[in-house]
């Protein structure tokens, strides 16, 4: 038997938001990719916009790494909202 | 992905799962936490991909263009569990290829329902009412499996399973509102599906082996036995609205459990059959087989194609 | 239960494509829990799923011409093999997936056609239906072009399979685009297409999709005819068996 490649599915569900991961499949190219990729992840209309990409393509961060890779944005609070104590009357900030 | 090396690998496991978080594909997993996951979501996904067959059965013969409809959608997106399952299990490093190859030569199981006959119309409604609703009790704790990308297939699968379980009860509602051949059909089908149905959930604690290494590793949450209970208390309730006796004379609200009391099914027969002693256990297999035998020169038409073009493109560039 | 002769042009005009849709869903549907790869069950059903929707809307809508109080149930369940009006191409079995594949190439192209001119239909309700189904079979004609593509050009096998599958289905394109008199007067009344003038652009659609798929477009020596008027070829009697058995068995019954 053929082995068709493993694909992940990335969805835009609606204008306005980023394309989401929502699974993978198994084609033999691109083309049948996005194809399968619709009649899988949107059936009941849950997107617009669909990106399939070889699974093998993808560069993934290592766990191992996760201290120096990740670590040094948790202890930078100031670059969270809740960091401020703005006064109550201030609006739309 | 990688066996446990380092003590410290250990413990970031083990701080996650105690914390009910989620263990993501390449983390640091025990061996055996990926073998048994490996084998629960594949034999998941086989279920449903042969539980499209004892519906699908009824297909080419559904009464009304709207059932027709129902069911062939209902089919669909059996497919479709099935494939969001493989996905799920494939980002644990096995391919899908590896777990159709055990499926068809018996070294993975499916769940033991399926080999079950579809015999009559009104089947299809015990199914969907009784049959689905065993397996949304299964699987909505599973939405919070301690594996990350389990839990979210089960989320979306868990989305769309609540439309089958409507759709089988209210085809059975049809029928007992129906002729009195329709009742006696919905009658006979419920007769022969309740005890396959609460076996669904497996033996009892008692008899079960794997439950409490599951339940530490946040991969089950509830019991065989509590989740039977469950599914009964709810479903009692149904079948008067349905007004289907459910075939079991020792059915009986315990007002000191706060639960119904209900005869246990046959567990040997629930054994027997996951052996391969049941009416449709090779059936279910030779169909399934046959379709991806018969399938191989069209898998492998398409990954020729896409090696032409691949080189096309390669010279053209 | 009133004969066929006794509808309108119009009211068995939209019944044949009713029809059409109705068996070609049915064959379809048989491809389920069968198809070479998983994410060919999903795709196939869908496209069951697409045809038996403008089935129920094309049945139900005929009914209503009709006047005669039969609803999609009973136009589906109840007629005999002589009272059906589909074109014999959408009730051959099924064959191996190339068939299938050669099939439903033919028939969604020609349904492209169709509907992307039924939009500008007098009658509003099936220009309405055809706005829906113009979606859909674009879509249809697409896949089962990709597959043509893959199969043609594929492997040794596939292609000789592809080509058998083109020559076994194209015996059964000619009827397509043969206008049924009975329903001349529709055409006049701007209402229906007139299937004539759909073989131009189906060929054209058609035939540089085959020669890219290293195949050729078969000349067939004999020509089905008479599914517009009810003759059907002897796959179609064990077709309704099947489908309507369970129908006709509960007379009267609700499901």
């Amino acid at each position: 038997m053929s082995d068709w490649p493993l694909w992940e599915v990335f969805v835009r569900a609606r204008r306005g938001l980023s394309h989401n991961h929502v699974g993978s499949l198994h084609a033999p190219d691109a083309q049948m990719a996005l194809r399968n990729a619709r009649d899988l992840y949107t059936r009941r209309n849950e997107g617009v916009s669909i990106w399939v990409v070889p699974a093998s393509a993808i560069t993934a961060s290592s766990p191992d790494e996760k201290d120096a890779f990740f670590d040094p944005a948790g202890d930078k609070a100031y670059r969270h909202p809740t960091f401020y104590d703005l006064p109550d009357e201030v609006q739309h900030l | 992905m990688d066996a446990i090396t380092t003590p410290a690998a250990h413990t970031e496991f083990d701080a996650i799962i105690d914390t009910d978080g989620r263990i993501e594909p390449r983390d640091e997993m025990p061996d055996a936490y990926r073998k048994t996951l490996i084998r629960q979501i594949a034999q998941h996904a086989h279920s449903e991909i042969i539980g499209m067959q004892p519906e699908g059965n009824w297909i080419s013969r559904a009464p009304s263009l709207k059932r027709k409809a129902i069911l062939m959608a209902k089919v669909q997106d059996e497919a479709g569990h099935g494939l969001y399952l493989y996905a799920a299990a494939e980002t644990l490093g096995v391919d899908r290829a590896e777990l159709l190859d055990k499926l068809h030569t018996g070294r993975q199981k499916y769940s033991s329902i399926f080999n079950y006959p579809t015999l009559t119309w009104a089947d299809i409604g015990a199914i969907g009412w009784l049959v689905d609703g065993a397996a949304i009790t299964n699987q909505v704790p599973l939405c919070r499996c301690s594996y990350g990308p389990y839990g979210r297939a089960m989320v979306r699968i868990c989305k769309e399973e609540s439309f089958h379980q409507r759709q089988g009860f209210e085809l059975l509602l049809t029928l007992m509102r129906g002729t009195p051949a329709q009742q006696e059909m919905a009658q006979d089908a419920v007769n022969r599906w309740w005890y396959p149905s609460i076996a669904m959930f497996g033996p009892p604690d008692s008899a079960s082996t794997h439950t409490e290494q599951s339940m530490q590793w946040g991969i089950k949450r509830f019991s065989n036995d509590e989740l039977r209970q469950k599914f009964v208390d709810m479903t009692v309730p149904q079948s008067e609205v349905l007004g289907v006796t459910l075939p079991d004379p020792d059915l009986r609200w315990n007002d000191e459990r706060g639960h119904y009391d209900y005869a246990p099914p046959d567990y040997d027969e629930l054994f027997r059959v996951i052996k391969g002693d049941g009416p449709c256990n090779r059936q279910r297999v030779e169909r399934r087989v046959a379709a991806h035998e018969e399938g191989a020169w069209v898998r492998e038409a398409a990954a020729a194609y896409a090696v032409k073009r691949a080189a096309e493109a390669e010279l053209a560039a | 239960m009133s004969t066929l002769t006794s509808l309108d042009a119009r009211a068995r005009y939209v019944l044949a494509l009713g029809d059409d849709a109705l068996i070609m869903s049915h064959r379809l549907g048989e491809w389920i829990t069968h198809a070479p790869q998983l994410e060919e069950d999903v795709a196939l059903a869908n496209l069951g799923l697409d045809l038996l929707g403008q089935a129920r809307s094309l049945l139900t809508y005929a009914g209503e011409l009709e006047g005669a109080g039969r609803d999609e149930d009973a136009l589906a369940y109840l007629r005999d093999e002589r009272d059906f009006l589909n074109l014999q191409v959408v009730e051959v079995p099924n064959g191996d997936f190339a068939v299938t594949i050669a099939r439903l190439f033919v028939f969604s192209a020609y349904q492209y056609e169709l509907y992307a001119r039924l939009v500008d239909s007098r009658d509003e309700t099936l220009a309405a239906i055809a706005a829906k189904a113009i979606k859909e079979v674009t879509y249809h004609r697409d896949h089962a072009t990709q597959w043509v593509l893959r199969l043609g050009d594929g492997t040794a096998e596939s292609h000789q399979r592809m080509q058998a599958g083109l020559d076994r289905i194209w015996p059964y394109v000619a009827e397509i685009f043969v206008a049924d008199p009975t329903v001349a007067d529709a055409v006049g009344d701007g209402v229906a297409v007139d299937v004539a003038v759909l073989r131009e652009p189906w060929e054209r659609y058609v035939t540089p999709m085959i020669e890219e798929g290293t195949l050729t477009v078969p000349e067939p020596a004999f020509r089905a005819a008479g599914g517009r008027q009810g003759i059907h070829t002897e796959a179609m009697g064990y077709l309704l068996a099947e489908m309507q058995h369970l129908h006709q068995a509960h007379p009267g019954a609700t499901w």
